[in-house]
């Protein structure tokens, strides 16, 4: 499983003509954990969703090569991404308060998901969301299969997101800003699970985020994006010692427990950084 | 922005505005601009701003007095005469329909201009303050909202009499109830914001947030309703009359004029027919006016 | 300046802050750390005076205060606000949001204290007029600061006024926050889940958990790694962890 993207651009229309928010972005991702960093507004989220071609209906989207796996993303009818879709790469995303279908039980939520990709009987894909809700550390993962997402703290309804996209056994995780909205315990728990199990399958990883220290904790490589632009791209261990005046940036402007200081550096931001 | 920009425009789509109102009439421009690429509400805003302007301009545009009767030429057709024909009694239907439009148009203007900010009132009033006084509110609002339109009707008709003064209050008493149930809804949500939570902050009276703060937020969804109403408060007028309730014969209100010929219509289809089609007009002017309030106004979506 | 004894509060049947009790000297930072659900920002609620229904003392300079505060107590203190989207009127533009507190006190030279104002928090005045809409995340959170100073306060409230920005306008916004302070000798009350941020303003924190005050240190105590709750150390080596993971093995 290989995604390839080169130049990807992606603009979207407004009152001034076309709005470009993705500007020539490039990387490829095999077998590893890759991830992107940005602000708000940087285009991370719309590099990776137009993996899977899940963009606003008025988005522009154009690359030389955007493929996964050898299929072409841009040039594909939509009976073959739904086939990509779910089945072979699934997405987290932030707050399942929002994600989750509030109306039915996470175990359904989770066989569905797996009956919808692999066939097979009602009975079976219960008992197959009740073995994936443990294999995500649920400790009670009967009791869980049966809750509604209401009843679950935000935590474990990430895990049942986990679960539900592991259903179909898929090659590509896409996780956008899957901790975000979880307390700092619960964060570390969540990724690390994220980890294990993309391990563990095999599978490749993509994760967004505006948090760079805890990307680098948790990626082999890391792209750091900056109005629709990749500015760096470094491997995570190597991250303190980053190059581009940006990266740099948003590493000293934190504000640390151990190196206290008065004033905390400013980000100053080149146009340069723009492009052309 | 392009340099041949008038200097008007640049003004109202300045980034940058010097005054409070330059900033609101700024805003309001850009609302208009938006509701014009809207093609239905644009054609509902011109009729329905056709119909408003002629009645008006009855006196002006009427070729004969409404209520001048002449009997041989009774159901006359459509004739270089009488533009649109004659009646039952030989009065001029062109004219007829021009002064029936203000008392038609006028009549609903009259009820909105009652009900919405009774409503409005009440509903933020309740949704603010809840407990007690929202209790008792709604359940006044519930006893109005119990009443049908027509019965309600018929009542003052029986203890006051026919005519628009009782049509007038009887669609009023039953119209505000749902403009006190949408104002509630929207303070509830309001009421909950930290920017309310930070007017709390400054020591400021309910009466102040409610009035400069809430009400300001509720009026965009109110103003959607009224003109979505009027279309049904026009034909409900028009059902009165046509009851016998609303406007008395000889006044030249549509709903009537349909009631008194509704027999010809086979014959002299062009009588009753001819009303009906003002009617349906002035409601979907007023729908889609209403519709494209709602797009630039109250956007639900993103 | 602030003192909290025993401070309590029940949503229904939930009780949310467990007597709790501090206490802030004038023009001191204090800040309360905790996950969420913890409490933290409902007792900062309570001592707002947004929330009614609590039990306990609430004493600001000096004075014992009751469930409904006065005028003058808004004078005094004042909040800033999480969500920089939620804490504007959206109707109103920059102007009329700063110039509300001045109208219901009663403050003249609306004119003249606005564009003070304005300026106090680095934004351009060509902001003035504008609608939060039209404005970037980092600048309504300068207008939310600008507009709890415009009746001058000697407390602020702060409930996360940093977590819904950029990193890189964090820092730009809790440089403001500390330069304020210094030049306005003003006492601040901090509520935060993240500890390093936190550190970088107070200097005094008490850490919640489930309700409770479960620990009040110094800000240096927390740096050194003194610490006495387990939950406190747990959350210093989260902190630290994803900081400097040399560090963090070592600690």
């Amino acid at each position: 499983m290989e995604v390839i993207v080169r130049n990807l651009r992606i603009a979207f229309p407004s009152h001034q003509g076309m709005a470009e928010a993705v500007r020539g972005v490039s990387f490829t991702l095999k077998k590893e954990k890759l991830g992107i960093v940005g602000e708000s507004g940087s285009g991370k989220t719309l590099t990776a969703r137009s993996i899977l071609r899940l963009l606003p209906r008025q988005a522009r989207v154009e690359a030389d090569r955007l493929e996964f796996d050898g299929i072409d993303v841009l040039r594909a009818d939509e009976a073959a991404l739904r086939r990509i879709r779910g089945k072979r790469a699934g997405l987290i995303m932030q707050d399942p308060k929002y994600s989750l279908n509030p109306v039915m039980t996470a175990g359904a939520q989770i066989a569905e998901a797996w009956r919808a990709h692999r066939g097979g009987s009602g009975k079976a894909a219960l008992a197959a969301a009740v073995e994936l809700l443990a294999q995500v550390q649920i400790r009670d993962p009967r009791r869980v299969a049966l809750s509604y997402p209401h009843e679950l703290s935000g935590g474990m309804g990430q895990r049942v997101m986990i679960a539900m996209m592991l259903a179909p056994d898929p090659e590509l995780l896409i996780a956008d800003e899957p901790t975000s909205a979880l307390d700092a315990t619960v964060q570390a728990e969540i990724l690390r699970l994220i980890e294990d199990l993309v391990s563990r399958r095999g599978m490749g990883l993509i994760l967004i985020s505006h948090d760079l220290p805890l990307v680098s904790h948790f990626c082999d490589r890391v792209l750091v994006m900056y109005g629709g632009r990749v500015l760096e791209e470094c491997r995570a261990s190597a991250l303190a010692r980053a190059q581009h005046p940006y990266t740099r940036g948003l590493l000293d402007c934190l504000p640390s427990l151990v190196h206290p200081q008065r004033q905390l550096p400013i980000l100053e931001r080149d146009p340069a950084w723009l492009g052309p | 922005m392009n340099s041949s920009m008038s200097p008007t425009r640049a003004y109202l789509l300045s980034d940058t505005p010097q005054s409070r109102r330059q900033a609101g009439l700024g805003r309001a421009y850009r609302g208009w601009l938006q509701f014009r690429r809207n093609r239905l509400a644009m054609a509902g805003l011109l009729a329905a701003a056709v119909l408003i302007l002629a009645s008006l301009a009855a006196p002006l545009l009427a070729t004969h007095d409404p209520s001048a009767q002449s009997l041989p030429e009774r159901y006359a057709a459509p004739s270089a005469e009488h533009w649109l024909g004659t009646d039952e009694v030989g009065r001029d239907l062109y004219s007829r329909l021009l002064y029936g439009g203000r008392i038609t148009l006028g009549m609903v203007v009259v009820i909105m201009v009652l009900v919405a900010p009774v409503g409005l009132a009440v509903g933020t009033v309740a949704g603010y303050a809840g407990g007690f006084l929202d209790r008792a509110l709604m359940r006044l609002t519930d006893v109005f909202l119990a009443f049908p339109r027509l019965i309600l009707a018929l009542a003052f008709v029986a203890a006051l009499r026919p005519g628009i003064t009782s049509a007038i209050i009887a669609i009023a008493l039953t119209a505000w109830p749902p403009y006190a149930r949408l104002a509630r809804a929207e303070t509830l949500t309001i009421r909950n914001a930290d920017f309310i939570a930070a007017v709390r902050l400054t020591g400021a009276s309910a009466t102040r947030i409610v009035l400069r703060h809430i009400a300001p937020l509720c009026v965009s969804s109110l103003i959607v309703r009224v003109t979505l109403d009027m279309s049904g408060i026009i034909l409900t007028a028009a059902g009165l009359g046509f009851l016998g309730m609303g406007a008395q014969p000889p006044m030249p209100e549509w709903g009537t004029m349909i009631a008194t010929t509704r027999g010809e219509i086979l014959d002299a289809w062009w009588v009753p027919t001819l009303p009906g089609i003002a009617i349906f007009v002035a409601s979907l002017a007023f729908n889609l006016l209403g519709d494209g309030l709602r797009d630039v106004l109250d956007p639900k979506q993103g | 300046m602030i003192e909290v004894n025993d401070l309590r509060v029940r949503f229904g049947s939930i009780a949310a802050v467990k007597g709790v009790s501090f206490r802030v000297e004038r023009g001191a930072a204090f800040g309360l750390v905790g996950e969420s659900g913890s409490g933290k920002s409902t007792v900062l609620r309570a001592l707002a005076g947004l929330n009614r229904d609590w039990s306990g003392d609430i004493l600001v300079a000096g004075e014992a205060q009751g469930p409904a505060r006065t005028k003058d107590f808004f004078r005094r203190v004042q909040m800033v606000f999480q969500d920089p989207y939620g804490s504007l009127h959206p109707r109103q533009t920059v102007d009329r949001i700063l110039s509300e507190p001045l109208l219901v006190h009663g403050i003249p030279d609306v004119d003249a204290r606005i564009r003070r104002a304005l300026a106090e928090v680095a934004l351009a005045p060509l902001v003035r007029f504008r609608y939060p809409h039209q404005l970037s995340g980092g600048q309504r959170q300068r207008v939310a600061i600008a507009r709890a100073l415009m009746a001058e306060p000697e407390v602020l409230l702060l409930d996360e006024p940093t977590s819904a920005l950029d990193v890189s306008v964090q820092a730009e916004v809790l440089n403001l926050l500390s330069e304020l302070q210094r030049a306005h000798g003003l006492t601040y009350v901090m509520v935060s889940h993240n500890l390093a941020v936190v550190a970088h303003l107070a200097a005094m924190i008490g850490v919640m958990q489930e309700g409770e005050l479960v620990e009040l240190l110094s800000v240096e105590d927390l740096r050194a790694g003194r610490t006495r709750h387990p939950h406190t150390a747990a959350l210093r080596a989260l902190t630290l962890d994803l900081e400097d993971p040399e560090t963090a093995k070592s600690a």
